[in-house]
C-alpha cells in the first residue's frame, strides 16, 4: 500500500518535472528564434546597418 | 531548468560569439570591405544613385527586341542618406559585428539547449558537438545550397522572398534531419529526405539577371570563407553549449 502511494507520487513528480522541462525548452527555443529573427531578418535600416557584416558572414539574405 | 537552459546558452553564445568575431576579422570581414569598394564604385560611377528607383526596369540597347530586367538595388536609397544611422567604419563597426555575433550565438545556443532538454539523456561537450553539426546543416548547408553567401553588391532576387525561402528551407532541413536521426524507420528516413529536398525542388528565388559589380573571384572566396567560418562557429557553439549544459546541471531551480 505504502509502496503504491510512493510509486504514484514518484510518477506524479516525474510528470511535473517533464512539464517543467518542456515549458523551459519551449521558452528557450521561442526566445532564441525571436532573437535570431530580430537580429538576422528585421528590415529596419538601423538594425540592418548594425548587423550588416555578421548577416553577410552567416550567409543570411541581406539588402 | 530555466536557469540551466538560459545560463548555458548565454555562456556558450558569448564565448562562441567573441571567438568567431576574432576569426571573422581576418576572414570574412576583409572580403566584405573589399567587395564594398566595387559595390560603391559600381553604383556611383555607372548610374547616379538618385536615378534608380527602388526597383527599375532597364532596357538594354542592341538586343533586337528590347530586353528588360529588374534590378534590386544592393542597398536601398535611405541607407546612403543621412537619416539612417550606421556604425562608423573601424572599431565601432567591428564592435557592432561582435555584438551581433554574440546575440546570434545566444539565439542558436538557446535552440541547442532546448533540444538537449527535450531529447533528454546525458549531455556532454561531445554530444553537444553533434547537435552543433546538426545546426550547421540546418542553418548553413541547407539554405546555402539555394541562396549562396552573398558579398555586398551581388545581384539577388527581392529580399522578402529570399528571407521567406531561407527560413522555410532551414525549418524543412531541421524537421527532415530529426525524422532521419530519431525516426529510425525506413519510411521516416525517406520522408525526412523528401522534406529536406522539398525547398530545393521548389527552388530558391534567383535574380532575373546576374552580373553584379563585384568580381567573381572575390564573391567565390567570400562564399567559401563564410561557410568555413560558420562550420568553426557551430563546432565551437555545440561543444560549448553541451559543456556548459552539463556543468550547470546543479542549477535546477
Amino acid at each position: 500500500m505504502n509502496d503504491r502511494i510512493q510509486a504514484t507520487t514518484a510518477d506524479h513528480l516525474e510528470t511535473e518535472s517533464r512539464t517543467r522541462v518542456l515549458a523551459a525548452s519551449v521558452a528557450a527555443a521561442l526566445f532564441g528564434g525571436f532573437l535570431f529573427l530580430g537580429i538576422g531578418f528585421a528590415h529596419s535600416d538601423t538594425i540592418h546597418n548594425a548587423t550588416h557584416d555578421a548577416r553577410h558572414a552567416f550567409a543570411l539574405p541581406c539588402h | 531548468m530555466f536557469r540551466r537552459l538560459f545560463g548555458a546558452a548565454f555562456a556558450a553564445g558569448i564565448v562562441a560569439g567573441l571567438a568567431i568575431s576574432a576569426i571573422q576579422e581576418f576572414t570574412t570581414t576583409p572580403i566584405i570591405l573589399h567587395a564594398e569598394e566595387y559595390e560603391n564604385a559600381g553604383t556611383e560611377a555607372a548610374i547616379p544613385e538618385s536615378a534608380i528607383p527602388e526597383t527599375a526596369v532597364f532596357r538594354v540597347a542592341g538586343t533586337g527586341a528590347f530586353h528588360g530586367f529588374t534590378i534590386y538595388k544592393a542597398h536601398s536609397g535611405e541607407e546612403h542618406g543621412d537619416e539612417s544611422w550606421g556604425p562608423e567604419d573601424g572599431l565601432e563597426r567591428s564592435l557592432f559585428t561582435a555584438g551581433t555575433n554574440i546575440t546570434m550565438g545566444i539565439a542558436f545556443a538557446l535552440m541547442l539547449t532546448a533540444a538537449f532538454a527535450v531529447h533528454g539523456g546525458a549531455i556532454t561537450g561531445r554530444i553537444g558537438l553533434l547537435w552543433g553539426i546538426g545546426g550547421f546543416a540546418v542553418f548553413t548547408l541547407g539554405p546555402n545550397l539555394g541562396l549562396p553567401p552573398e558579398v555586398p553588391g551581388s545581384m539577388a532576387a527581392e529580399l522578402g522572398v529570399r528571407q521567406l525561402w531561407w527560413i522555410g528551407c532551414a525549418a524543412a532541413t531541421g524537421i527532415g534531419l530529426c525524422l532521419m536521426v530519431f525516426g529510425r524507420k525506413l519510411p521516416l528516413t525517406i520522408l525526412g529526405v523528401l522534406i529536406i529536398a522539398a525547398p530545393h525542388i521548389v527552388g530558391a528565388p534567383q535574380p532575373a539577371e546576374v552580373g553584379g559589380g563585384v568580381p567573381p573571384e572575390i564573391a567565390g572566396h567570400f562564399a567559401a570563407a563564410s561557410i568555413v567560418v560558420a562550420a568553426i562557429f557551430w563546432v565551437m557553439l555545440g561543444w560549448l553549449s553541451g559543456t556548459f549544459y552539463q556543468r550547470f546541471s546543479g542549477a535546477n531551480a
